[in-house]
C-alpha cells in the first residue's frame, strides 16, 4: 500500500484507508477489497459447483454404481451409495444454480466489474462504497440459504435451474429455500447494478469519453443495464411462485391439477406458461449478462497481446448494444414447443436469427485484431484466444434450435446442453481465467506462474472439448438431458461409451483445476513481481501501481485518447500508448 | 499454440504431435456420429433436411473461422523486428460481414417458416384422433372407438400404449394432469409439451409399420425418466383387429 496516501490530505470524498482488520478485510468499503472478496465467493462456489457436475455426470457414465463415501456423506439422497432419481434432479439443479448466480455472475461482474470498472475509469472507488459492501454482504446469505437447501428435509431444489410451474410449486421444502435465496442474491445484484451504472456514467476521469473506454467497461455498463431491467422481472415471478407455494396463491396454478392422485383444492385461474414467459424474459436477458463481460475481457486483452489495436472499436461496442437490445425480444424461443402460439414462434425464430449477427460482428472483429498483429502467447491471450474459438462453436450450434422445426427435435435434448456449455464455459469461462491470469498481476502485485497457467490451459481445453462437444451428438441421438437413467430408453441404447468418455474427460478437466488453485494461492508469494505496467497496456489500470493504493490514483489521471492504440507509427520502437499520457510530455499520476 | 520458444520446445512437439494424431482419428469417427436416428414421420425428412443444411453451413463458417484464426495466430505471431499493422478498421468490411450473415440467417428463417407452419401450425385434414393426458409418470392415450369421435361412450382408453395405422395422419390433443410433460417421439421428430389447463396439439404420419417409444422430455419429477410410452404403427387392418381385442377386454 501507498504511504504517500496516507502523508497526505485526502480529497473530498474519499474515506481515509482504515486500520482495523474488520473494516479493512471484512466489511471493507474499498472496491478492490470488495472485488477480490466477490472473486473468493465465486471460486467457492465454482468448486462445489464442478462437484455436482461430477456426481451427475458418474451417474450417466454408470448409471445406478454406488459410491460409496457419498453414502456417509448424502445418506438420505444416496443411501450406500446409490443415487436416488430426486437426488440427481437435484443435482443439476443446483449446479446449474450455482454456475450461473454464483460462479458466473460473482465472478465477471462482482469481481472484475467491481475491481476493474473504478481502476479503468480512473476513479477512487465505486459511486457508492457503502452500498457496494452492502451488496456483497446480501449475496454471502444468498449463498448459505442454497448451500442450506441440501439438507432440508426433502433436499434440495429439484425442478431444474429453470423451476418450471407447476413442478416447482408442487416440490419439496428446497424449492422454497431456492427462491429465497435468489431473491436475496437479485438484490444484491441489483444494487451492483445501481452502482456500475452510476459509476460509469458519473466517475469517469477527464478526457474518457464513452467511445474511449475500455470495452470492458462498456460491456459492463451494459451488462448492468440488462440486470437492472431484467432481475425484477425474474423477482416478481420467484415471488408470486413462492406465494403460490406458502400463501396458496394460483399464480401458475390452473384448474383441476391433481397431484400424486390427490386434487389440489386451492388451484384454479392460473397460468403454468407465465412462469415461462416471464422467467425467459428475464431469462434471455440473462445469457447475454453472462456472455458481454467475457466478451468485453476479450476485446481488452487481444489488442494488448496482439500489439494492435482493436478493429472496429464502435462496432464492437455498438453490437453490444445491439445484443443487449434484441436481447429482450428473443425470450420466447425457449419455449417453441411450450404450447405457446405456433405464429409467435415463427416471430421469435425471425428475432433469434438476427441477434446471431452482432455476434458474428464482433467474432470477425476478434479475427481482424489478429490480422497483422504481433501476437504474443501469454496466459491470458491463451484463454481470451479459447473464448473466441469456443464461443463460435457456441454461437453456431445456436442456430440449429433458432430454426423452429429443427428444434422440434433438440429441444430438450443434450444438444441443448452442449450448446449452453459451449457459450457458458468455452464463453464465459474462459473469458473469466483470462481475466483472472491478466489482471491477478494488478491484483497482487505479482504474476501467476506462466508456465503453469499453460498447462493448466492445455489441459482445460482439451477436456473441455472432450466432455462438452460429444454432447451434441448425444443430443442428435434423441437424448433427453436431465435424464436420471437413459438405460431405459431403446433410442439411447449404446450411449453409455461415450458417456463414460465424457465423465472421465470431466475428472480430468477438473483435476486440472487444481492446478489454477494452486497457481492462484501460491503466486501470491512467490510470483514473479509483477510491476505497475507488466503487459505494457494502455488502459488505466496499469498507470498506477500494483496493488494500487488505497484511492486508486494519486491525481485523477487525464485521458487524451482510445484505450487500444498500440504500435502508433508515431511513437517509433514504443508499442504502447497510456490512455493518460499527454500528446508530448510524462504521463500525469502518481508514478508518471 | 504456435508459439516457438527455445524453452520447451520438446513438449510443444509432443503436443502438437498428439494433436496431429487427435485429428484425424476424431475426424473418422465423424461420419459415425453426425447422424440423426431413422426418420419414419412423413415431415420427419424435412427438419432432417434443415438440420443438413444448417449443419452444412454453420460447419462451413465454422472451419474457415477456426482455420483463419489458426492462420493467423502462425502467421502474425510475435517476431523481433516485425511491427504490428496499426489499423483501427475498416468500414467495408463491417458492412460486409454484417449484411451476410444477416442474409444468411434470414433465408434459414425463411426456410424454417414454411416448415414450422406445415408441422405445427396447420393439422392435416382427414387424420385419425387421439386425447393424451400426461400424468406423473404415465400417458394415458384415449382413442376414439368405433364411432371415429372422442369424448363418447365408446372411446377407449390405453396405458402408455399408442397405436396407429400407417398412411393415415394421426392428430394427438394433449393435456396433463399435473405439471408439464412433454411428448417426445424421436423418430417421428415429434415433440409438444402438454401443459396442464391448456390443450395443445400435434400430429404425424408414419411412413411404415413399426415399434418405437414415447420419451417424456420436460422435467417433471423424480419418475421422469422412466416416464416411457410404446409406439405400434400397423397395417389398417392390425389396427382395426387391435382396437377390436382392446374393446373386448375393456368391456370384459
Amino acid at each position: 500500500m501507498s504511504t504517500i496516501a496516507v502523508a497526505r490530505e485526502l480529497p473530498p470524498g474519499v474515506h481515509p484507508e482504515p486500520t482495523s482488520f474488520w473494516r479493512k478485510y471484512i466489511f471493507s468499503l474499498d472496491h478492490k477489497v470488495i472485488g477480490k472478496q466477490y472473486l473468493s465467493y465465486a471460486l467457492f462456489m465454482l468448486v462445489i459447483g464442478g462437484l455436482l457436475a461430477m456426481l451427475v455426470r458418474w451417474q450417466l457414465a454408470w448409471p445406478g454404481r454406488p459410491i460409496a463415501f457419498m453414502g456417509k456423506l448424502a445418506p438420505e439422497g444416496m443411501p450406500n451409495g446409490m443415487m436416488l432419481p430426486e437426488f440427481y434432479n437435484s443435482l443439476f439443479t443446483m449446479h446449474a444454480t450455482i454456475m450461473i448466480f454464483f460462479a458466473i455472475m460473482p465472478i465477471l461482474i462482482g469481481a472484475f466489474g467491481n475491481f476493474v470498472v473504478p481502476l479503468q475509469i480512473g476513479a477512487r472507488d465505486m459511486a457508492f462504497p457503502t452500498l457496494n459492501m452492502f451488496s456483497f454482504w446480501t449475496a454471502v446469505p444468498g449463498a448459505v440459504l442454497i448451500i442450506w437447501s441440501f439438507f432440508v428435509t426433502g433436499g434440495a431444489a429439484q425442478a431444474g435451474w429453470t423451476s418450471y410451474a407447476p413442478l416447482s410449486a408442487v416440490m419439496p421444502r428446497g424449492q422454497t429455500l431456492w427462491l429465497l435465496s435468489l431473491l436475496v442474491l437479485g438484490i444484491s445484484s441489483l444494487l451492483t447494478a445501481v452502482n456500475l451504472i452510476t459509476t460509469i456514467i458519473n466517475l469517469r476521469a477527464p478526457g474518457l469519453t464513452f467511445f474511449r473506454l475500455p470495452l470492458t467497461v462498456w460491456a459492463l455498463f451494459v451488462t448492468a443495464v440488462l440486470l437492472l431491467l431484467a432481475l425484477p422481472v425474474l423477482s416478481g415471478a420467484m415471488i408470486m411462485l413462492l406465494f403460490d407455494r406458502v400463501l396458496g396463491t394460483t399464480f401458475f396454478l390452473p384448474k383441476g391439477l391433481i397431484i400424486s392422485g390427490q386434487p389440489l383444492t386451492n388451484a384454479g385461474g392460473g397460468q403454468a406458461l407465465l412462469w415461462q414467459h416471464l422467467f425467459w424474459f428475464f431469462g434471455h436477458p440473462e445469457v447475454y449478462i453472462m456472455i458481454l463481460p467475457a466478451m468485453g475481457i476479450t476485446s481488452e486483452i487481444l489488442p494488448v497481446f496482439s500489439r494492435k489495436p482493436i478493429f472496429g472499436y464502435r462496432a464492437m461496442a455498438y453490437s453490444i448494444l445491439g445484443i443487449a437490445g434484441l436481447g429482450w425480444i428473443v425470450w420466447g424461443h425457449h419455449m417453441f414447443q411450450s404450447g405457446m402460439n405456433p405464429i409467435l414462434g415463427t416471430t421469435f425464430m425471425i428475432s433469434t436469427m438476427v441477434i446471431a449477427v452482432p455476434s458474428a460482428i464482433k467474432v470477425f472483429n476478434w479475427l481482424g485484431t489478429l490480422w497483422g498483429g504481433s501476437i504474443r502467447f501469454t496466459t491470458p491471450m491463451l484463454n481470451a484466444l479459447a473464448f473466441v474459438s469456443m464461443f463460435v462453436i457456441g454461437g453456431l450450434s445456436g442456430i440449429f434450435m433458432a430454426s423452429t422445426p429443427v428444434d422440434i427435435y433438440i429441444h430438450d435434448t443434450y444438444f441443448i446442453v452442449g450448446h449452453i456449455h459451449y457459450v457458458l464455459f468455452g464463453g464465459s469461462l474462459f473469458g473469466a481465467f483470462a481475466g483472472l491470469y491478466f489482471w491477478y498481476p494488478k491484483m497482487f502485485g505479482r504474476k501467476m506462474s506462466d508456465k503453469w497457467g499453460r498447462i493448466h490451459f492445455a489441459i482445460t481445453f482439451i477436456t473441455f472439448n472432450c466432455v462438452f462437444f460429444p454432447m451434441h451428438f448425444l443430443g442428435m441421438r434423441g437424448m433427453q438431458r436431465r435424464i436420471y437413467d437413459y438405460s431405459q430408453y431403446a433410442h439411447l441404447k449404446g450411449l453409455q461409451p461415450m458417456n463414460q468418455f465424457m465423465t472421465i474427460s470431466l475428472f480430468v478437466l477438473g483435476a486440472a483445476q487444481l492446478i489454477l488453485v494452486l497457481n492462484f494461492f501460491l503466486s501470491m508469494r512467490r510470483g514473479e513481481p509483477a510491476g505497475d505496467n507488466p503487459w505494457r497496456s494502455n488502459t488505466l489500470e496499469w498507470q498506477t501501481s500494483s496493488p494500487p493504493p488505497h484511492e486508486n490514483f494519486h491525481d485523477i489521471p487525464t485521458v487524451y485518447r482510445g484505450p487500444y492504440e498500440y504500435s502508433a507509427p508515431e511513437r517509433g520502437s514504443d508499442d504502447h500508448w497510456p490512455q493518460n499520457e499527454p500528446p508530448s510530455g510524462r504521463p500525469v499520476t502518481a508514478h508518471g | 499454440m504456435a508459439s516457438v520458444a527455445p524453452r520447451g520446445r520438446s513438449y510443444r512437439v509432443a503436443l502438437s504431435a498428439l494433436g496431429a494424431a487427435a485429428v484425424p482419428s476424431l475426424a473418422s469417427a465423424l461420419p459415425f456420429w453426425l447422424h440423426l436416428p431413422e426418420n419414419v414421420s412423413t415431415f420427419g425428412g424435412k427438419i432432417d433436411g434443415l438440420f443438413t443444411l444448417i449443419l452444412w453451413i454453420t460447419g462451413t463458417i465454422f472451419v474457415l473461422v477456426e482455420a483463419l484464426l489458426l492462420f493467423f495466430l502462425f502467421r502474425y505471431r510475435h517476431r523481433e523486428g516485425r511491427p504490428a499493422h496499426y489499423t483501427h478498421g475498416s468500414n467495408r468490411l463491417e458492412v460486409i460481414w454484417t449484411i451476410v450473415p444477416a442474409v444468411i440467417c434470414v433465408i434459414l428463417a425463411l426456410l424454417s417458416r414454411r416448415s414450422w407452419a406445415e408441422i405445427k401450425q396447420n393439422m392435416p385434414h382427414g387424420a385419425m384422433n387421439v386425447e393424451v393426458t400426461a400424468e406423473q409418470f404415465a400417458w394415458n392415450i384415449r382413442y376414439p372407438g368405433p364411432d371415429g369421435k372422442l369424448n363418447t361412450a365408446d372411446d377407449l382408453v390405453t396405458l402408455n400404449q399408442l397405436h396407429f395405422p400407417v398412411g393415415r395422419p394421426l392428430i394427438v390433443t394433449l393435456h396433463s394432469k399435473d405439471v408439464i410433460h412433454s411428448f417426445f417421439l424421436p423418430e417421428f421428430r415429434v415433440k409438444q409439451d402438454a401443459v396442464p389447463g391448456m390443450t395443445t396439439h400435434i400430429w404425424l404420419e408414419a411412413t411404415r409399420v413399426g415399434h418405437w417409444e414415447i420419451a417424456c422430455a420436460e422435467l417433471c419429477g423424480l419418475g421422469h425418466f422412466r416416464m416411457k410410452g410404446f409406439v405400434t404403427v400397423e397395417t389398417p387392418e392390425e389396427f382395426e383387429r387391435w382396437m377390436a381385442e382392446t374393446a373386448k377386454e375393456a368391456a370384459s
